[in-house]
């Protein structure tokens, strides 16, 4: 391999890793004569990196060099950074050596805009597909979808990635065309949509044709850019919510905004990327995903903003006191869902056990429910412990919030470990 | 106080129980050759190990539990934990001896703790599959040191027979001194006799093919380019990538 690969990988590494988007499941392949690799299903995570943030795919781009000017993105035509090309063969012998060697789950390929959006996707297209096709790749394959690309190219993209996004970055469109004038929700919305027609058209021709070719098997995921702008959590919930009601919607990621343009007036001078809040979306996310909550349910009128203290599933908890406290031996699996401190794992052993033995706050501690949580909101047939109706939620809620000197998850923290 | 005396394998477990279930009693401890008699042993049975035993105890025992069931207990097994052969009497016999399903009984000590056991276990797996990292040596074998906790590389092989089809690879576990290798076709058990050298920690540099060294390299520096400084977090890091893996990952050592 030539001397200038080791460069080009790190600046085309650099460049893509603001990007969120890590999973590496929704597809299960197994492994095919005469070709190299498998997909497992859930996606394994490979490795983690200093920021603790998960590599299962080899996230880089095909170029940096971009014709567009987004206030948010480092890759922006104004900015003075070191610029790059991969060629094809480049990237496919890096893909398929880093996946012998059990580096990666397959490749992440986005790129930034050359010449127009159609030039650009069919430059990656064409990466995957000698991928697939020449180099019999077997493995992972996410593809970025390049806002304002063709249906026909995006068609073909479909047939070689497992998985396909177009992120929208800004959480409305008046504010997005204020820092990106060269896009505009329709440019973000129309590759979603032949996405999701691909998909749609796939999994019907596949009712009648059992070998009819698989369209992005893996669906489809979306970004958005969290701390950016001055939108609400409510709105950014509120959308997310309604992505998700789309057929092959499966994962909004939501990305805390990293000032990488900081001489840009158009955004604010942040002190610490607001990691605390991109958390509690991710949780808030998770609520709506696995737990039967709704968007209105977790933030609305009168609280538009994720509470920062405590976690939305103990905020929705602290603000209906009347739900609570939930018998453990008689209530619904929905039910119990909604106490915090009990997930999704110890949830089904709850009720698993209830056709055998009546559950006491000893198991449910072995279980691995959080009783410091649990305990506000649960009977379980012993003396009742004082639940929230008792105690005030207010109070509660002080013996619940971290105290602040603590060293975890404190944004303050951070800003003094790392000066500008 | 009854103690069954076994071989210390699997099969020699489920004889034992094969046994004391003819015997119509059953041991309040098991122990290994030359292990200690406990101080209040009164009766000492010894096991002889027979594959037809425990065979049926096996398929008996498929009978009663779902397929998840049976992969518990291979798992508590596996654990090789102090004890995890008298949790395992224990579990069986519950299940042997009531009519439902007790499986999922986890009020019960004994179901909850085999559970939890296995779970510490199946996420060993998980971490092996996760970082494993193969280096290529100079005859095209790929080969990948590992020394998990648990003895969990069994349940790990049939991804890596599945993913890594196409090419020769060896994982071995330089605690239990065995691993797997896999010519092509198929994936076996292997152990290095007293005079052959076992591979070590890492490849030599006549041993390594060409090329090794620059992918090393390369996913270094992919490794170290996609940390964001702004947000690091070495203990989510810890946390998600626990330490003791980090010996044989090329993007920390190299």
């Amino acid at each position: 391999m030539k001397e200038g690969v080791l460069e080009k990988l790190k600046i085309l590494a650099e460049s893509a890793k603001y990007d969120v988007s890590c999973a590496s499941s929704g597809t299960t392949r197994r492994h095919k004569e005469g070709m190299v690799g498998s997909a497992s299903g859930w996606g394994i995570c490979h490795s983690f990196t200093s920021d603790g943030r998960c590599i299962s795919l080899l996230k880089i781009m095909l170029t940096n060099y971009c014709i567009y000017d987004c206030a948010y993105c480092i890759n922006r035509r104004s900015n003075d950074i070191r610029r790059a090309i991969f060629t094809p063969a480049e990237l496919i012998e890096l893909t398929i050596e880093f996946y012998r060697r059990n580096y990666i789950e397959g490749l992440f390929l986005s790129s930034g805009v050359v010449r127009n959006p159609d030039y650009t996707m069919e430059r990656m297209v064409h990466v995957a597909k000698e991928l697939r096709t020449t180099h019999r790749f077997n493995g992972y394959i996410h593809l970025k979808s390049i806002p304002g690309a063709s249906q026909e190219l995006v068609h073909e993209a479909g047939l070689y990635a497992d998985r396909m996004s177009v992120n929208i970055e800004i959480p409305t469109e008046e504010n997005l065309r204020r820092l990106a004038p060269e896009k505009d929700y329709k440019s973000v919305y129309q590759p979603m949509r032949y996405i999701q027609q691909g998909v749609l058209e796939s999994a019907e021709e596949r009712k009648r044709f059992r070998h009819a070719p698989r369209f992005a098997p893996a669906g489809q995921s979306t970004q958005m850019i969290v701390g950016a702008t001055e939108e609400t959590d409510r709105q950014i919930l509120e959308l997310s919510s309604s992505l998700y009601q789309r057929p092959s919607m499966k994962r909004v990621y939501y990305s805390g905004f990293i000032p990488v343009n900081s001489y840009d007036k158009r955004l604010p001078a942040l002190k610490q990327v607001p990691l605390v809040r991109e958390n509690r979306l991710y949780q808030a996310d998770w609520l709506m995903r696995f737990y039967g909550f709704r968007a209105d349910e977790i933030v609305d009128d009168a609280y538009p903003q994720l509470d920062l203290e405590i976690d939305p599933k103990l905020a929705w908890a602290l603000r209906h006191p009347e739900v609570f406290p939930v018998d453990l031996n008689r209530a619904d699996y929905e039910q119990i869902l909604r106490v915090p401190g009990i997930g999704v794992k110890s949830a089904a052993l709850i009720v698993a056990t209830r056709r055998h033995s009546r559950i006491t706050a000893s198991t449910l501690k072995k279980m691995g429910v959080v009783m410091k949580k649990a305990q506000y909101f649960i009977t379980c047939g012993e003396l009742s412990i004082q639940t929230v109706n008792e105690v005030s939620p207010e109070h509660i809620r002080r013996l619940l919030v971290p105290r602040r000197k603590e060293k975890t998850g404190s944004p303050d923290q951070l800003s003094l470990l790392f000066p500008e | 106080m009854l103690v069954f005396r076994y071989d210390k394998s699997f099969e020699g477990l489920l004889t034992a129980i094969f046994d004391a279930y003819t015997r119509r009693t059953f041991p309040e401890q098991l122990i290994g050759p030359g292990e200690p008699l406990p101080m209040f042993a009164s009766e000492l049975f010894d096991v002889l190990t027979d594959t037809q035993k425990a065979e049926r105890v096996w398929r008996g025992l498929g009978k009663k539990l779902r397929r998840e069931g049976c992969n518990l207990l291979t798992h508590v097994w596996l654990s090789e934990t102090a004890g995890c052969d008298d949790l395992l009497l224990r579990y069986i016999r519950k299940v042997f001896d009531s009519s439902g399903d007790v499986s999922t009984d986890f009020a019960d000590r004994d179901i909850l703790e085999a559970r939890n056991i296995a779970l510490k276990v199946s996420r060993e797996a998980e971490h092996l599959r996760q970082f494993v990292r193969f280096r290529k040596a100079a005859d095209g074998t790929f080969y990948a040191p590992v020394s998990p906790i648990y003895n969990a590389l069994p349940l790990a092989i049939p991804y890596f027979r599945d993913r890594f089809a196409d090419q020769r690879w060896l994982i071995y576990d330089l605690k239990r001194q065995y691993g797997y290798y896999y010519d092509g076709q198929k994936a076996r058990e292997i152990a290095f006799a007293d005079g052959e050298t076992p591979p070590g920690d890492e490849l030599t540099e006549e041993q390594m093919d060409a090329d090794e060294r620059q992918f090393q390299t390369l996913w270094k520096a992919y490794f170290d380019s996609m940390a964001i400084q702004e947000r690091i977090n070495p203990q989510l890091q810890r946390r998600q990538m626990p330490r003791r893996f980090w010996k044989y990952l090329p993007e920390f050592n190299f």
